[in-house]
């Protein structure tokens, strides 16, 4: 592990916040790729911890941001991360409520939703992928991954309760 | 949205003095800590239903802007809401409601996790999460195929986000930038 470079995460977190189309899911395998493969500060498994435990914890899905953070820099690297994340969206949706709302049904408009529409599903997939590929580390992960999708796809069960069977699964030693 | 005029554009007649800042703030609060895996279905139960605040093509829209919009679907959300019936400091006052609990709340697991976290029983437990969490996403990501037409373009961008980013592991900066034109020219041109 390297020391944290603040100012740096608190830029790449920012300019990732602006691409972050269709929800906090479209920018984790680039955040990924910031911090555990070009920069060695979290381990993949690191990183898929502080994001299974974001996601167990209430709270918007981003907050896990807020944990990466504190992992990395304690309370400078929290505060950091969770402002880097939440600050330009909202700068930007507050100038984009107060000039041009009346305006999102133009052509350009449409254009734009339905262009950007297929890539923010793309990279939705790519976050799973590379979840699955550091959480996974054999077969029986990989199984719990895919009924995890199955359940989701057929029935109508709260996510928590899965996320919770995991973790009794996996303190039971299946997984 | 389809439809206009649309409730977020819609800033001058929408005041109420009864959503003061306060109570934005209270109602963030709630639904941001009463949300585990997600907010989204919490924030629906509170503004729609609970407090009628939003009426349901309302939160439908307002939705809509907060996917089309970067960044956190939910904090867009509250920047809008907050903002339609209080101003700036009514956007303000959400925000801050629906990250301040959960903020405390992650600070607490980190600080528990730094103690914890290295028991053979904690881990074991993580790891059954972290598969399941990724069968969440994956799955997200496949239920959102569903409104994707039934023609070719849409697929391969969707293929090829998935393959830059995921497979090959390229900077999202460069995938975006190479796609995102390309997509929505292609999306203009089919209109006419």
């Amino acid at each position: 592990m390297q020391a944290v470079d603040l100012p740096d995460l608190c830029l790449h977190i920012a300019l990732l916040s602006l691409m972050a189309i269709g929800g906090v899911g479209s920018i984790l395998p680039d955040l990924q790729r910031y911090m555990v493969e070009a920069n060695h500060w979290l381990s993949a498994s690191q990183f898929a911890d502080a994001y299974a435990l974001g996601q167990a914890s209430p709270g918007p899905n981003m907050m896990f941001v807020t944990l990466m953070g504190w992992q990395l820099a304690g309370w400078a690297g929290a505060i950091t991360a969770t402002l880097a994340i939440v600050v330009p969206p909202i700068l930007l949706t507050l100038g984009v409520t107060r000039f041009t709302a009346n305006n999102a049904d133009t052509r350009l408009g449409r254009a734009i939703r339905g262009g950007l529409g297929p890539i923010a599903i793309g990279l939705t997939l790519a976050s799973g992928w590379i979840l699955a590929y550091s959480a996974d580390h054999d077969w029986r992960g990989a199984l719990a991954t895919l009924v995890t999708v199955v359940l989701m796809l057929r029935t109508r069960f709260n996510p928590v309760w899965l996320i919770f069977a995991g973790a009794l699964a996996g303190m039971a030693g299946i997984l | 949205m389809a439809t206009d005029p649309s409730p977020a554009g819609d800033t001058t007649g929408a005041m109420r003095p009864d959503i003061t800042p306060l109570a934005l703030f209270i109602a963030f609060s709630q639904l941001a800590l009463s949300g585990f895996g997600g907010v989204m279905p919490w924030a629906h139960r509170t503004l729609v239903e609970r407090k009628g605040w939003l009426t349901q093509s309302e939160f439908v829209e307002t939705l809509a802007l907060g996917q089309l919009l970067p960044g956190p679907n939910i904090g867009n959300m509250a920047v809008i809401i907050g903002y339609r019936f209080a101003g700036y400091s009514g956007a303000v006052a959400a925000v801050t409601g629906l990250v301040g609990g959960p903020f405390v709340i992650m600070i607490a697991v980190g600080m528990l996790f730094s103690s914890y976290g290295k028991m053979p029983l904690v881990q074991n437990a993580l790891s059954g999460m972290s598969a399941v969490a990724a069968g969440l996403m994956l799955a997200t990501g496949l239920k959102m195929t569903g409104s994707l037409k039934r023609q070719w373009r849409p697929w391969l961008f969707a293929a090829l986000a998935l393959g830059g980013v995921g497979v090959l592991r390229w900077p999202l900066l460069s995938v975006i930038g190479a796609l995102a034109p390309f997509a929505i020219a292609a999306a203009w041109r089919k209109e006419t």
